[in-house]
């Protein structure tokens, strides 16, 4: 699958909080997609493959918007904030079988204006896959929420390894700088100190309130082609070297992994490096799911950024900012920018690698690095190139 | 308006299939987990055959109660408004002694005061008539 698929267009729409993005979830995610499509140099009817985000719309309802009168792909990959970057794995498998020709992967939502992010598991616990379990198990106990469970795998990791409240910190930091050179982030204009971040509220400890993803509306959509066809396109192509996703054991109960901190990621850096015949050593820039601080921590690590239990120290110095030796988010993340399931993240390292990241471009980006982290542990990454 | 209509009821867990057979324990005052009949495995949350072995064939078998802290968080901010007046509290994930591990709460402890490794043992809570649900208390080491 090396190379042998492209991105081709990206598309996104303002990102906001109050008074909200005023259209409907499928509405946005529309117009994401429009200009992914246009971006691209396509139209609707071109578009032959689908792969929309879990509960969000469904393909159906895409393809009669849009246009789309040869769809002849659809499918919708249930693991939460990791399927916009598996929905990239299975785009770019898709385009080189010659299943489809130009897939379609749009996600977003109003996540201030709707329902809340944090509240949506315990108020449908169809939502994701493990849902019935949190449901008798986890919620009675009033662990109702991602910020609550995932911050049992972050306390056991500060215990095991000594991880400090200033080595998250430092992630909430990075993003928040980045989102200062990003004209689209809600966070420009709000700069953040360690001091306000130790002083923020604690929520779920080990979490504070700035240790947690903005909720916000918006959309964002890519395009996928083969190659060949990447080359009749206007844009400039980015090329997939290597994807993958996986699942942690057990993917739909948290407490009792063997091996807590073994997510899908790790199962999926390895086959996603061997593929694109790279080590985490060639990577220019990260883009990690960072739906809270210690998520990144982990994902640095299970990546093979680092070695698990280093990743404390790994985040420390400006390591992960601009000018850094392994620049993290640099358009402000879900921490900064805003919460587009990660799918914002995807639409950065395009940008990145086409060169036009304006004030936060990251010199010499050749080589960049995307992840999705999902549900209870589901994880996803795709290796790019320009 | 009563002060208990107006409080969100607790969620609880469903009493359907397997997790009804765990609950019925709990109203009885035991903790049982599924223990393959194949291998011999104790296993929670409860399953339909024994992924080691392959096994169908299982019991309920009786826990000693007894566990550690394995890790936990403090629940400043309740993100579900029927626990907004237990703030703060500490859902934990308790070791037994026979491997598996259980999501709970300590309830004789607070939460500044948990740490990995504390010993606990189980009680039960009887959050309605029918369902009670397994707590842990403090143990001596
Ligand atoms: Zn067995």
């Amino acid at each position: 699958m090396k190379d042998r698929a492209c991105i081709v267009g990206i598309g996104e729409t303002a990102y906001c909080r109050k008074p909200g993005s005023g259209m409907s979830p499928l509405g946005l995610q529309l117009r994401a997609a429009v200009r992914a499509i246009e971006d691209a140099g396509l139209d609707g009817s071109q578009i032959d493959g689908l792969l929309p985000f879990p509960n969000l719309g469904s393909a159906e309802s895409f393809a009669a918007n849009l246009g789309c009168e040869n769809l002849r792909y659809a499918a919708t990959l249930h693991m939460g904030g990791a399927a916009p970057v598996a929905s990239l794995q299975a785009a770019a498998t898709a385009v080189a079988q010659g299943v489809a020709h130009h897939v379609l992967i749009p996600a977003g939502w109003n996540a201030y204006s709707g329902r809340r992010v944090a509240e949506t598991v315990s108020m449908d616990v169809a939502s994701i896959p493990g849902g019935a379990i949190a449901r008798d198990y986890y919620i009675p106990h009033g662990l109702t929420a991602p910020m609550q469970w995932y911050a049992l795998i972050a306390r056991r990791h500060m215990h095991e390894f000594g991880t400090t409240a200033e080595q998250l910190g430092a992630i909430a930091l990075a993003a928040r700088r980045h989102a200062q050179h990003n004209p689209n982030a809600v966070m420009r204009g709000r700069p953040l100190s360690l001091d306000d971040y130790l002083a923020s509220p604690m929520l779920a400890d080990p979490y504070r309130l700035f240790d947690c993803c903005l909720e916000t509306d918006g959309a964002a959509a890519v395009v996928v082609t083969s190659a060949e066809r990447a080359r009749d396109l206007r844009r400039d192509p980015v090329y997939i070297m290597g994807a993958a996703s996986g699942q942690p054991y057990p993917a739909d109960e948290i407490t009792n992994r063997r091996d807590l901190f073994r997510t899908g990621l790790s199962i999926a850096a390895p086959e996603a490096f061997a593929m694109a015949g790279l080590v985490p050593d060639d990577v220019d820039f990260a883009e990690i799911y960072d739906c809270f601080t210690f998520e990144v921590l982990q994902q640095i690590e299970e990546a093979g950024f680092c070695k698990r239990g280093e990743g404390g120290a790994f985040v420390e110095g400006g390591r992960i900012e601009l000018g850094g030796a392994l620049p993290v988010n640099t358009h402000g993340g879900l921490l900064s920018e805003a919460h587009v399931l990660g799918m914002n993240h995807i639409v950065e390292a395009v940008r990145q690698l086409r060169g036009s990241a304006g004030e936060r471009q990251v010199r010499g980006a050749e080589v960049g690095v995307v992840t999705g982290w999902g549900d209870f542990g589901d994880g996803s990454i795709a290796i790019l190139r320009r | 308006m009563s002060e208990a209509t107006r409080r969100p009821a607790k969620p609880l867990p469903e009493l359907e299939g397997l997790a009804k057979e765990f609950y019925a324990f709990c109203r009885q005052g035991e903790l049982r987990f599924q223990r393959c009949s194949g291998c011999g495995a104790w296993r929670h949350v409860p399953r339909e055959m024994c992924a080691a072995c392959g096994s169908f064939e299982w019991e309920w078998s009786k826990s000693s109660g007894r566990g550690r802290v394995f890790t936990w968080t403090v629940v400043a901010r309740a993100l579900h408004p029927a626990f907004a007046q237990d703030v703060p509290f500490a859902p934990a994930v308790i070791e037994l002694e026979e491997g598996v591990r259980l999501l709970s709460q300590v309830v004789d402890c607070a939460p500044e005061a948990l740490c990995v490794g504390m010993p606990v043992e189980v009680v039960f809570d009887a959050a309605t008539p029918e369902i009670a649900l397994p707590r842990f208390r403090r143990a001596p080491d």
